[in-house]
Parts: C-alpha cells; sequence; structure tokens
C-alpha cells in the first residue's frame, strides 16, 4: 500500500508538468485545447525514439519539448490565423497527431526496457553519492524502513525538476510578455487597445503549454519503460482534473498560488487512482470513467455547495425577521 | 496630428441590411485640439472612432496620425499612437489581473514588450505616482484585482491607462456614459485636468450636450454617418444646447429626437 501511494506521488510529479501546461492554456489563456493528448504522446515518441537510437537521453528529452512545442504553436496557428475554432483546432491538431506518433515511433509500441535514459540517470548518480543510506537510516529510526521503496532519486529530482518549472512559469507570467499573455486571456480588447498582439500572444501560449505537456510525456515514457500511441487517451481531462482537483484544495489566488495548487492537484490525482486501482471490482480500464467522474463532481460540487449556502442565508434571514430583530437589519441594508 | 480624408464606410453592403454609416467623413485635428462629438444613436460616431483606432477599416478614403498613413495598419500597431476609453467601465481592464499589473501592461502600450518583469521597483514608484494623480487613494491597492473595483474607478483607472504614455490621439466614445451621475462628474473632471496636462490630442463622443459644450476646444455634431454642424474654438465659446437643437433643427428640418440625448 505505501509502495503504490509512493509510485502514486512520483509518477504524480512528473505529471504536474504536464497539469502546468493545461493550466496555462486552460486557465491562463482560457482556451481548451485539446492538443494535449497528441503533445503528450510526441513527446513520449520523440525521447523514446532518439533514446533507442543511441541519443542521450537529455537530447532527447529536449527534442520532446522542442516538438510539443511545434505542436502547440500550429494549433495556435489553426486558430489565429485559419479562424478555426479554439475546441476544433485542437481536436484536428490531436487526431494528426496520432498519425504522426505512429510515423515517429515507427510502430504502436516503443519498449526502452535496457536503454540508458533520464530515469535510469538519476538512479545511477543517486546510487553513487549514496543518499539512499542515509534516507533510509532516517525512515528506519522512525520506523518506516521497511515499507518504504529503497530509492529515492526520482522522487526528489522530479520534485525539484517540477518546482524549477513552477518557478520558471511563475515568472514568465510577471514579464512584460507574460503579463500580455495573461490578459489576453482575460480581456483581449483591452490587449488590442495596449498594443499587444493577441494572436502571437495565443501561439505562443499554446506552444510553451504543449511543450510542457511534452516534456511530461517524453519523462512519463522513461519512466514506464515505454512511449505508446494510446498512452495520452483522455490526457487533457487528467489534466483538467488535475487543474481544478488543486484549485479547490489549495486556491489559486494568486499565480504562484495556483501553480503550487496544480502540482498538489495532479500528485492527488493519482494517488486517487492508485486507491480506486486496489478496489477488487475495479479495472485499470475503468481509470478513465473515474477520471471524468472527479472532473463531473469538481465542477458540479461548487454550484451545489453554493446554492446550499445561500438557501441557509436566505433561512438564516427569514429566522431572524421571524424573531423580530430583523426589521432593524432591513431597514439598515 | 489626426488627419480623416474622404472617408467612407457601408456596412453589409448589397443586402438588404445595407447601412451606410459613414459619408464622406473629412475632420483634421491639430496637436492639442479636443473634439467633442454629439450626434443621435446610430449616427457613426462608434464607427468613426473605430476606423481611427483600427478595429474596422474604411471602405474608402484614409487616415494619417502624426503624418503617418495608418489607414490599413492593423489594431494592435496602431495602439503605439492611440489611448482609448470605452463606454463599458469592464471594457479596458483586465478584471482578474491587480492595478498594478493592469498598469504595466498599459505602459508597454508604446514599447516592444521584452521578457523582462513587468512590475520591477522602479516601475512600481511610477506607477505609484501615476495612480496618486486620480486623488483615488488606489494607490494604496496596487495589489488588488481590478475586478474588485466600483464602475467608477475602473473607468477612472482606464483613463489614466490609455493617458499617462502620453499618445498622439486619445479616443473617448462616451466614457462616461454607463456611470451614476456624480461617478460620472469625477471621471470628466479627471479627464479635463489630464488632457490638459498632457495637451493630449482628443476625441470624445458624448450624449451629454452640455458636457459636450463644457469640454474640448471644438464641437462637430454627426447625424445619418456625416459630419453636419462644426464649431470652431471662437463659435463655441457662444454655443449654448438651445443653440445646438435649433441648429440641429434647421439643418435636418426635424426634432432632434434622441431621448439621450434631450435628457441631457
Ligand atoms: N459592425 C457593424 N455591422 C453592421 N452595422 C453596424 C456595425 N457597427 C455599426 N453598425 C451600424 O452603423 C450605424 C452607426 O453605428 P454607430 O457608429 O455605432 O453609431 P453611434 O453614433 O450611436 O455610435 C448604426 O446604424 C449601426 O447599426
Ligand atoms: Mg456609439
Amino acid at each position: 500500500m505505501p509502495e503504490a501511494i509512493f509510485g502514486a506521488i512520483e509518477a504524480g510529479m512528473i505529471y504536474a508538468i504536464m497539469a502546468l501546461g493545461v493550466y496555462l492554456s486552460f486557465r491562463i489563456l482560457d482556451f481548451p485545447d485539446l492538443t494535449v493528448d497528441g503533445s503528450f504522446v510526441t513527446g513520449a515518441a520523440t525521447a523514446a525514439i532518439l533514446i533507442v537510437n543511441g541519443y542521450h537521453p537529455l537530447i532527447a528529452t529536449l527534442a520532446a519539448v522542442a516538438a510539443g512545442f511545434i505542436a502547440g504553436a500550429i494549433t495556435g496557428l489553426l486558430h489565429t490565423k485559419g479562424g478555426i475554432n479554439p475546441l476544433l483546432a485542437g481536436i484536428l491538431m490531436m487526431i494528426a497527431l496520432y498519425s504522426i506518433n505512429l510515423r515517429i515511433m515507427g510502430k504502436p509500441n516503443l519498449p526502452l526496457l535496457r536503454e540508458e535514459t533520464v530515469i535510469t540517470g538519476i538512479n545511477n548518480i543517486w546510487e553513487s553519492i549514496g543518499l539512499n543510506g542515509l534516507f533510509g537510516s532516517i525512515l528506519n529510526a522512525i520506523g518506516l524502513g521497511d515499507v518504504l521503496p529503497s530509492t529515492w532519486g526520482v522522487l526528489i529530482v522530479m520534485l525539484i525538476v517540477t518546482l524549477c518549472i513552477k518557478f520558471l512559469l511563475d515568472i514568465f507570467l510577471r514579464t512584460e510578455i507574460g503579463l500580455a499573455l495573461r490578459a489576453t486571456g482575460d480581456n483581449e480588447g483591452m490587449v488590442h487597445s495596449f498594443a499587444a498582439n493577441t494572436k502571437n500572444m495565443k501561439v505562443l501560449g499554446l506552444a510553451i503549454s504543449n511543450a510542457l505537456v511534452a516534456l511530461s510525456g517524453a519523462l512519463i515514457a522513461q519512466y514506464n519503460g515505454f512511449s505508446d500511441a494510446g498512452m495520452g487517451i483522455g490526457m487533457i481531462v487528467i489534466g483538467l482534473a488535475s487543474v481544478i482537483i488543486g484549485e479547490a484544495i489549495f486556491g489559486h489566488k494568486t499565480i504562484v498560488r495556483a501553480t503550487l495548487a496544480v502540482i498538489g492537484g495532479a500528485i492527488i490525482y493519482r494517488i486517487i487512482i492508485a486507491l480506486a486501482m486496489r478496489v477488487p471490482f475495479l479495472e485499470t480500464g475503468d481509470m478513465k470513467l473515474i477520471t471524468a467522474l472527479i472532473v463531473i463532481i469538481a465542477l458540479i460540487l461548487p454550484r451545489f455547495i453554493n446554492k446550499l449556502q445561500e438557501k441557509q442565508r436566505k433561512r438564516k434571514r427569514l429566522a431572524e425577521l421571524q424573531a423580530g430583530n430583523g426589521g432593524e437589519n432591513f431597514a439598515s441594508n | 496630428m489626426l488627419q480623416i480624408n474622404k472617408v467612407n464606410k457601408i456596412f453589409n453592403e448589397g443586402t438588404p441590411d445595407e447601412k451606410m454609416a459613414l459619408s464622406n467623413i473629412q475632420l483634421q485635428l491639430k496637436k492639442g485640439d479636443f473634439v467633442t462629438i454629439i450626434g443621435s444613436n446610430g449616427a457613426g460616431k462608434s464607427t468613426l472612432m473605430n476606423i481611427v483606432s483600427g478595429k474596422i477599416f474604411p471602405d474608402t478614403g484614409n487616415v494619417q496620425i502624426a503624418g503617418i498613413d495608418t489607414t490599413t495598419m492593423p489594431e494592435h500597431k496602431r495602439a503605439h499612437y492611440i489611448g482609448r476609453v470605452f463606454q463599458d467601465p469592464m471594457a479596458g481592464t483586465a478584471p482578474n489581473m491587480t492595478i498594478e499589473e493592469n498598469l504595466a501592461i498599459a505602459y508597454n502600450r508604446t514599447k516592444t514588450r521584452t521578457l523582462r518583469l513587468g512590475t520591477s521597483k522602479k516601475r512600481r514608484d511610477f506607477l505609484c505616482d501615476q495612480l496618486a494623480t486620480l486623488h483615488l487613494g488606489l494607490e494604496n491597492r496596487l495589489q488588488a484585482k481590478v475586478g474588485l473595483l466600483s464602475g467608477g474607478e475602473r473607468q477612472a483607472l482606464s483613463l489614466l491607462m490609455a493617458t499617462f504614455t502620453e499618445p498622439k490621439i486619445l479616443l473617448l466614445d462616451e466614457h462616461t456614459a454607463a456611470l451614476d451621475p456624480s461617478r460620472a462628474e469625477l471621471v470628466t473632471q479627471l479627464t479635463k485636468e489630464i488632457v490638459e496636462m498632457h495637451n493630449l490630442t482628443t476625441l470624445m463622443v458624448t450624449h451629454n450636450m452640455q458636457q459636450a459644450l463644457n469640454l474640448g476646444n471644438r464641437l462637430i455634431m454627426m447625424d445619418k454617418g456625416q459630419i453636419i454642424f462644426e464649431s470652431d474654438e471662437t463659435e463655441k465659446q457662444n454655443l449654448t444646447v438651445e443653440k445646438l437643437m435649433t441648429e440641429f433643427q434647421r439643418i435636418r428640418g426635424t426634432q432632434f429626437m434622441s431621448d439621450r440625448a434631450l435628457l441631457a
């Protein structure tokens, strides 16, 4: 059980990068970008094929980021220059990428089992500096030694990488370009009147968003040890679930807070799925249904709670009135 | 500073909805001219503003700003020369961003945007000083989201954002119309001060005839896509609401029927 949760946190940290990308398109640009399902696999496929062909895993991963950037930019151009509606532009790109991803890999599934990857690299370095022993003995001291995994490298390095990306994204969104990009999602007409090209902002935002998604895909492929043409199905909904769960639990008053919340949301989502997998009658194939349910509940619940609160307020007001002290209240209002 | 030459604009040309929105418009503003525009609903006032700002393009004719032909220049490029305040207080600001961030976006109107921080310490001081000129206490609320401000505060902020970078042309399209009378008075007063301070070349549409007479050094009246009456600096000083109404009647042979104009 703790083993499964640990794995969920590890994977959640990597999926969080994808969720940050979804946050950028959905929340900042207010652009429901479905390219994600395709660009996630594009990242995985690009990294996998390069690794299999002997390229350094870091170079392979960087190439994946570039591929995602291009894919996002094309979606942006389809919308801004081609005048195609945002949802349709994303869907078209997603479908096109499915074929492109197959072409990149040459076959539907590309295993990375005995390959040198970023993940094996992290583990090797971690091993060589001998930090596992340190962590192990700390955990032993508090009596958790035998239930937790033997290596912490991936978790800690991924935590650092993801936080760095969050930090860079926070800063970017405060630059002159970043501010114009945020305003584009907030009030497009206003941005025009202050001499920024909202079309370019959208293309740039979608490119960065999908670059992050592809990076996440590339790392997940190396983490899982394979790239698969179908691994992106429903990824946009997973990203959305992470964003919504994170915002609901950790709040989103400022950008800095919201991006942290999205990372938290991605991890919590993975934990929920890991727990759901242990429910005896649920199968792996049910997870997409569960993801959809999580998003539906997360979307409906706030409205439901609002209504409930309003009802309570009204009832309280009524009670006050009947108790005879409400008249003054009304008068003073 | 601004030159509008023989501009025509027809909407929905060749359809039953065809509408001559602007017809042979000719207008010149010298540096520092402040022209108020009145006219009934549908006269083409907003269309004229949109032609200047580049939101729409004329069918024929041309527009020059500071000697540069901007007739076909896209809206966001032309915005380097133009400050705008819209009728809707929601239109000129980004509600989910802070006051400081909104001002930072406005600050970049005349510049190329880079990866420098939009809100550095030095810039913050400058923006704070600008905000203080509004006397609304907004300089103490730099980190407040603009969506939390009242309509009047938002419109005052919009006005500041459009003007502190000293645009070549300032376009105000009924920017006080959506406010209650006291707030409208405040924004009108601010408009007067700011335009005078920067000596801005300004086009202001208003449905309030008195406001049109009080502000600015020139006045034009529009109807059915045409400029039907113009008064220069000396004529304007002797104008009254009654004289304007009679003038309209004389030219058009009908009562000035816009209820909004009558209310004014
Ligand atoms: N984008 C448009 N498409 C079609 N007709 C328009 C458009 N914009 C304005 N019009 C029409 O042009 C005429 C002038 O409108 P406008 O300039 O908004 O008048 P106003 O003087 O009240 O600001 C109106 O009859 C209006 O219906
Ligand atoms: Mg109008």
